[in-house]
Parts: structure tokens; sequence; C-alpha cells
């Protein structure tokens, strides 16, 4: 057991070190120029070469890894050229808009996808199973943007019910949760969509062993079967897929933080981009690809922990 | 003749409309998709404009049209290139084994940090958005999920009798991969190559609403999807076609997947 932890836990800190190379290596050793990107074309060699020593362009690339690493590590990402403040600073202050935003996607689609692939099993080859079916095939080939453009024309701009977008700050919880609504909602169906089909088939996969034949044959009702028999067992491949999907969710918020201005990590990334303020980017890039690669290390972790027979074989 | 299952061909079907579409766009189209015309802005469908005209007075279905030929390249140039660098990635680290496989793996847990989104970002920081950048980075995540498969596929038929007899023969490990592995692990790489298709049209669409891939005047589904949110209460027609057309091709290349995943692997098929 500990033997397990530790080599997932060194398996987990090398792919981050090797995440922030990659990241490091696109953002500054691939051509190009980022004083020019930052100035335009147009700049003075002077403005050039005082920018490249500002940034501090002008010492071994490798130097400057250990120098970005290191620095990160003590959460210094340095400076946003467009704001002026540290990189820090922005990402303390739009955090909580994206985990609020990831957790609240989260928590919807689980809900939905459980709720709707038991059914579907439960209701395997009759109406319910090829409903759930058709929704979850539909639901993957929606963009998640498309879907929140729809749900803003009908919910914001039809019915008035909510804000269509932005929004104003926690100082009003009401208002701050009505403009959360439309883009959880937005975020979680798409995901649901994905989970729903492995909830189904693995619960499928589940419903077909002795165990669950003798549970039904002594007289529990279908629903204790299936939400205390089924699905604990069928857990495994589903919660494999929660954590890619926590990273996709993660991801996606950087999509529906644009779709509806929230003011995130994803609306700032965006305004980085356009500001070309490369310093901000690359730490937002980096902190992205790190949850990416956290939600994955928790998920091998919990493996442990939902069925007991991993942990005898590690 | 066995019965070809339900999935397959309603996916043929939606993907022969959306392709013979993107063919047709070539050489035909009611309209230049370009051409403005700002006396007849936002025009209601009609003979001439059949789904009426954007808020430049473009031929909306000439601009579907030529979007849906975009898709369809850079879908296509991005599965064609990760798919053969991750396929001769994972028939080289099945070939050899040891620590080149090992080697191969790793990096191909690395590409799964990176969703196709946070490349594009970086290629968008650096050199600035375009639609190669957008390909660059939807082909980029399609090399550890061909690699993936390759190696998984490839090391099954490494096990089998007409492969130790090729090696009895002695014929070398690369030639052994192209003759006897490739043509034997083909179909598994054709499944995944129609899925990725989806996924890959999904993520064009996706980069170019967000302003990193296709560049205006460039027709495509996200950018005319991104342009139309900002007219959602003048003309919300805009807002629904493109992105019908986006569903109606990732459906239709996911189900031809799923079918062909069927036909190709009867068990697979039962066990659903």
């Amino acid at each position: 057991m500990a033997y397990f932890l530790f080599r997932r836990t060194l398996g987990f800190v090398l792919t981050l070190l090797a995440v922030s190379v990659v990241v490091f290596a696109v953002m500054n050793v691939l051509p190009g120029d980022p004083a020019l990107t930052i100035l335009g074309m147009d700049a003075s060699d002077d403005a050039l070469a005082a920018l490249r020593e500002q940034l501090g362009l002008n010492a071994p690339l490798v130097t400057r890894y250990f120098s970005w690493v290191w620095n990160a590590l003590q959460g210094d990402f340095g400076l946003s050229h467009s704001f002026r403040v540290p990189v820090s600073e922005l990402i303390a202050e739009r955090l909580p808009m994206t985990i609020s935003l990831a957790v609240a996607g989260m928590l919807v689609t689980l809900v939905l996808a459980l709720s709707l692939g038991i059914t579907a099993a439960a209701q395997h080859r009759r109406a319910g199973d090829w409903g759930v079916m058709f929704l979850s095939q539909l639901g993957i080939a929606v963009p998640a943007f498309w879907l929140s453009i729809l749900l803003v024309m009908l919910f914001a701009v039809k019915l008035r019910w909510l804000p269509p977008g932005g929004f104003a700050g926690w100082s009003d919880p009401v208002a701050a949760i009505r403009s959360l609504i439309l883009p959880t909602v937005a975020l979680a169906l798409v995901q649901s969509a994905v989970l729903a089909r492995v909830t189904r088939s693995s619960a499928l996969e589940v419903m077909r062993q002795d165990f669950v034949r003798t549970a039904r044959a002594s007289g529990l009702s279908q629903r204790r079967v299936l939400w205390r028999h089924v699905l604990p067992n069928a857990l495994v491949p589903i919660v494999t897929i929660v954590g890619m999907q926590f990273a996709a969710l993660v991801t996606g918020t950087i999509v529906i933080e644009n779709v509806f201005y929230l003011p995130g990590l994803g609306r700032l990334i965006f305004q980085s981009i356009a500001n070309r303020d490369l310093p901000t980017v690359q730490a937002l890039v980096m902190l992205f690809a790190a949850i990416v690669v956290t939600a994955n290390f928790v998920v091998d972790l919990l493996y442990v922990v939902i069925d007991p027979r991993l942990k005898a074989r590690t | 003749m066995r019965r070809l299952p339900a999935n397959f061909l309603l996916g043929a079907v939606l993907v022969s409309l959306v392709v013979g579409i993107a063919a047709l766009s070539l050489v035909w189209t009611p309209h230049d998709p370009q051409t403005m015309s700002i006396p007849t802005k936002f025009a209601s469908p009609s003979a001439i404009h059949w789904l009426g005209t954007d808020q430049l007075g473009r031929d909306v279905v000439a601009q579907l049209m030529a979007a849906a030929r975009n898709s369809m390249t850079v879908a296509l140039v991005a599965v064609l290139l990760g798919g053969s660098i991750g396929v001769a990635l994972g028939l080289l680290a099945s070939a050899l084994g040891g620590w080149v496989e090992d080697g191969v793996m790793r990096l191909a847990d690395l590409g799964f940090a990176f969703p196709a989104l946070l490349f594009a970002i970086m290629l968008a920081a650096v050199f600035g958005p375009s639609l190669t950048n957008a390909v660059l980075a939807i082909s980029f995540i399609n090399i550890p999920i061909f690699a993936r498969v390759t190696r998984a596929s490839a090391n099954q038929i490494w096990t089998r009798d007409y492969v130790a007899a090729a090696r009895a023969a002695g014929r070398g490990r690369f030639a052994i991969s192209r003759d006897h592995i490739l043509p034997n692990i083909a179909a598994a790489i054709i499944v995944q190559a129609t899925i990725e298709f989806a996924v890959a049209i999904l993520a064009e669409a996706a980069l170019s609403y967000l302003g990193l891939g296709a560049q205006p005047p460039a027709s495509s589904w996200g950018r005319m999807l991104s342009e139309a949110q900002t007219l959602m209460y003048l003309a919300p027609q805009l807002a629904i076609y493109p992105g019908l057309c986006i569903v109606t091709a990732v459906l239709g290349f996911g189900l031809l997947g799923d079918g062909l995943r069927d036909i190709t692997d009867p068990r697979l098929a039962r066990a659903r």
C-alpha cells in the first residue's frame, strides 16, 4: 500500500514537472520573440531590447525555466504586462468563480448522470433506456457553447427568467446564484451525456451478476437493489470517467466563462491572449494542466478506496 | 448478408449528407459566401436566400456550405496528421518494447494533460490565433490517442502464431509491423479515426467560436455562432443553423464510428 502510494505520488510529481517543461518550452523555445509579440511589428529596437531585459529573456533558457518553476512553487508567477499586478493576484481574484462553476457543474453532472444511467439500465431495452441513450448521443454531439446560446435565447431573451450573462459579485447572493444557473446547466448537460452512458453500461454489467439476482430473490425492492447493490459495484469505471470529466469540466469553464462573460480564469486567459500578456497565459495554462493531472492522480487514489481488492493487489 | 446496425446506417446517411454538401461547395454555392450586401441584411428566408442573410447581407446557406468544407478539411488534416504520428509511435512502441515502449506511453500520458483548448491557447498566445494553429493543436491531441489504441491492438497481434512464423522466417520487426501488424489492426484504427473526426469537428467549432481558429473572412460554423451570439435579440435564427450543422456532422461521424466498431468487433456489440 505504501509502495503504491509512493509510486503514484512520484509519477504525479514527475508528470507535473514534465508538463511544466512542455508549457515553458512551447511558450519560450518555439521560434517567435515574446517582446515582438507584445510590442508589435513596428516597435523600435531599443524598446524591444528594454522589454527583453525586463522579461529576463537574456538569461539562458534553463536558468529561466528553473527560476520560473522555483518562483511558481512559492506562488509567484511574475508580473502581468497588461494588468500591471502580480499574476498570482489575478488568479486569486478569479479562482473562486472558476471553482464554483466547476464544482456546481460536477455536482449537477453527477446527480443527472447517475440517475439517468441507472434508470436506463433498469429499463434495459425499453422506452426509458432508448430515451436516455438517444439524449446522451445527442448531448455528446451538441457543443457546450451552442447549448449555452440556446439556453440564453430561451431563458434570458424570450422568457426573461434569468440574466443572459455577466456577474455582479457575491454581495447579492441571490443575483449571483441566478447568474450562475445557466452556465452550470450548460456545463453539466454536455458532461452528463457521456457519464450517463458509462453509468448505464457499467450498471448493466453488474446487474448480470449472481449477487444481484440473490438480492432480488431475497425480496429487496428494485430501488434498493439498484442504489445499494448495483451502483456501488459499478463505481470503478464511473470514477475513471468522472476524473477525466472533471478535467474536461475545468477546461469547459474556459469556454463557458467566455460565453457568459463570467470573470473567472477562463475569461482571464482570453483577455491575456488579446493583450499579449504571455506570463499570465503561461501561468494559467500551467494551472489548468496541473488541475487535469491532479484530477487523474486523485482518481488513481480513489480506486483503492472504492475497490479494496486493488489495495490487496498493490 | 448480415443486417447492418442502425447506428452505422444513420451515421452513414448523415456523414454522406455533410461530406456531400462540403464537396458540392467546391464547385457550387447558391451565392458567393463572402459577398456582402448591406441593403439586404437580415433578409428572411426566400427563393433567393433559402435561409436568409446575415448582418452583412451574406447568404446564410452559402456560408454554411463553405463552413462545412472548412470544417471537414480541418478535421481531415488533424486526424491524418495526428493519427499517422500516433500510429507510427504505437507500432514502434509495440515492435521494440522495453524502454522505448515505456517512453512512448509516458509521453502519451503527458499528452493527455493538454486538452486541445489549452494547446491552442498556448499556440495562439505565442504566434497569434490562426486556423493553422487550431489544426496543429487538434492534431497534437490525436497523437497520444492513436498511439495508445495502436499499441494496445498491436501487442495482441504480436502474440499470434503467424507473427511468430514470420519472425522465425527471419523477417525484421519493422517489416512485420508493416506487413502483418498494421493490416490486422487497421479496423481498430479506422474506428478510432472516425470517432476522432467527430471530436475534431467539435474542437474546430469551439476554437473558432473562441476566436482561436478560423479568422475572418473564412467561413466557420463556430465563428458564425460567435457572431450570431451578439445578434441574439435581432436575428435569433442565425444562432440556430450553424449549431444544427455542427450537431449533424458530429452525430454522423460519432454514430458511424460506433457502427463500425459494432461491425468489426461483434463481441462488443453483443455486450452492450
